[in-house]
């Protein structure tokens, strides 16, 4: 089992966000869905350590999330978040930082490639992209990193039809070509079922 | 570099007609600000007779101790002071204690180490409270521009976290813009200096007698110093104080209420 959540409970301030959440996650692709404010997002960050739970147990790969080095397991377990969050610079100097927090060789074009984009999208400033394109840059620097596991948090809510379309393309071409897993947050169940080889429905 | 004038009390009381002329203008302009003139005024009579007993008294006594006690007082209350322009770096009272007192004990240790100054109370006092009142200004405005820099900046630095950085990595960009606020006015004010305005040590200077020559070196000395005590305070409140967004496992605190 890649992940498996028991008895999930996180708080923040006087709010409950999870409550005795429990659910597994297996290698391969996952969507979870639910509506907004469910606490999708939170999850997603239980993942990598980018959050601990106030109760409960999260484990990946058979082993507490709380036994891994947290800075190790977010290079292995990549999150890619739904707010476009590049450094300032270009699309290759993001890349670069990133392979190189992992210790990666970085083939530019190859992982511009995967993520969907052209090359030259290597000189291009961040600042000057679509919201699409940054959504493609980040995926990109995720993969910079050679990940085990990608963490995706709404990957196309800010996407026209086409976009989307194209970027869940690119989702499960990535996931046809590599044994790459994905967890998937989304709050549309026809995306899920386009992408999730696993549903994991989450209580409103 | 001995010079010394007296001033009596009759000058200081004709000086009260500027702060009547100053009241007379709020007053017919309907500024409203009468009622603070009147209290600025008596603080200021108030505030700078104690201490000059105080310094008097330091000077007197001539013990390095005393001087040593005072400029301690200065820094802890230097640090609440600037503690409240930090309001949104939680713990930020500590970093701000540490960051005054090095940039004090740095810059004061150095000058008189190089035999700049002797190290008597009559320079280690007015220097000391130079150099601290300026670090304290510093620290406060590099820490008020990284709590709102953090704040502005969490979605990024939240995603760079997630890449497998460190804290200091992911927050450097941020601590390095919040050092540059907290140096550049000092920094812009000492290349203006002469031209835009007079600094006071020099002002002091020459409306005590002394010849321009020694006014105009003892200022630039009293502005390497700030410079040098600026920036270590800048340097050391932001490096202990951005620390405190983050979590032992490298997370980013939610924002206090």
């Amino acid at each position: 089992m890649l992940f498996e959540l028991r008895d999930v409970g996180l708080d923040r301030g006087e709010r409950t966000v999870l409550d005795g959440l429990s659910a597994r996650i297996p290698e391969g692709a996952t969507a979870i869905v639910g509506p907004s404010g469910a606490g999708k997002s939170t999850l997603l960050r239980l993942l990598n350590r980018l959050a601990d739970p106030d109760r409960g147990e999260v484990s990946y790969r058979g082993r507490p999330l709380s036994a891994y080095e947290p800075l190790a397991l977010r290079r292995e377990v990549a999150l890619v978040p739904q707010l476009p969050a590049l450094l300032e610079g270009t699309v290759g100097s993001n890349l670069r930082y990133a392979a190189g927090l992992a210790g990666e060789e970085l083939d530019l074009d190859e992982t511009l490639r995967r993520a969907g984009l052209d090359p030259s999208f290597a000189e291009r400033d961040v600042a000057k992209l679509s919201v699409g394109e940054q959504q493609r840059a980040m995926l990109a620097r995720a993969l910079a990193q050679r990940p085990a596991v990608l963490l995706l948090d709404e990957p196309t809510s800010a996407l026209d039809h086409a976009a989307r379309d194209a970027i869940e393309a690119t989702l499960a071409r990535l996931r046809a070509e590599s044994n790459l897993s994905l967890v998937l947050v989304s709050h549309d169940p026809e995306q899920a079922r386009r992408l999730g080889e696993t549903v994991v429905e989450m209580p409103a | 570099m001995s010079t010394s004038i007296q001033v009596e009390l009759w000058q200081v009381g004709a000086s009260l007609v500027l702060v009547a002329l100053a009241a007379a203008i709020s007053f017919w302009q309907r500024a409203d600000l009468e009622r603070d003139i009147a209290v600025a005024t008596v603080r200021s009579i108030v505030q700078l007779t104690l201490v000059g007993y105080a310094i008097k008294l330091i000077f007197d006594v001539d013990s390095i101790w005393l001087v040593l006690l005072l400029l301690a007082v200065m820094v802890f209350f230097g640090a609440i002071t600037a503690r409240h322009r930090a309001d949104k770096v939680p713990g930020s009272f500590g970093p701000l204690l540490i960051a005054l007192a090095l940039a004090g004990g740095t810059t004061l240790g150095l000058v008189v180490a190089l035999g700049i100054f002797d190290p008597t109370p009559r320079y280690l006092v007015p220097v000391g409270g130079m150099v601290i009142g300026n670090a304290m200004t510093a620290s406060a405005v590099a820490l008020n521009r990284l709590g709102d820099e953090m704040a502005d900046a969490r979605a990024r630095i939240e995603a760079t976290l997630s890449l497998g950085a460190t804290p200091r990595e992911a927050a450097a960009p941020t601590v390095r813009r919040s050092l540059r606020s907290g140096m550049i006015t000092l920094i812009d004010s000492t290349k203006t200096t002469g031209l835009i305005f007079f600094p006071g040590t020099m002002v002091g200077m020459l409306l005590a007698g002394a010849s321009p020559t020694d006014a105009v070196r003892l200022q630039l000395i009293l502005l390497y110093a700030l410079l040098g005590s600026v920036s270590i305070s800048a340097l050391v409140a932001t490096l202990l104080a951005y620390r405190h967004f983050f979590t032992p496992a490298a997370q980013l605190r939610e924002p206090g209420p």
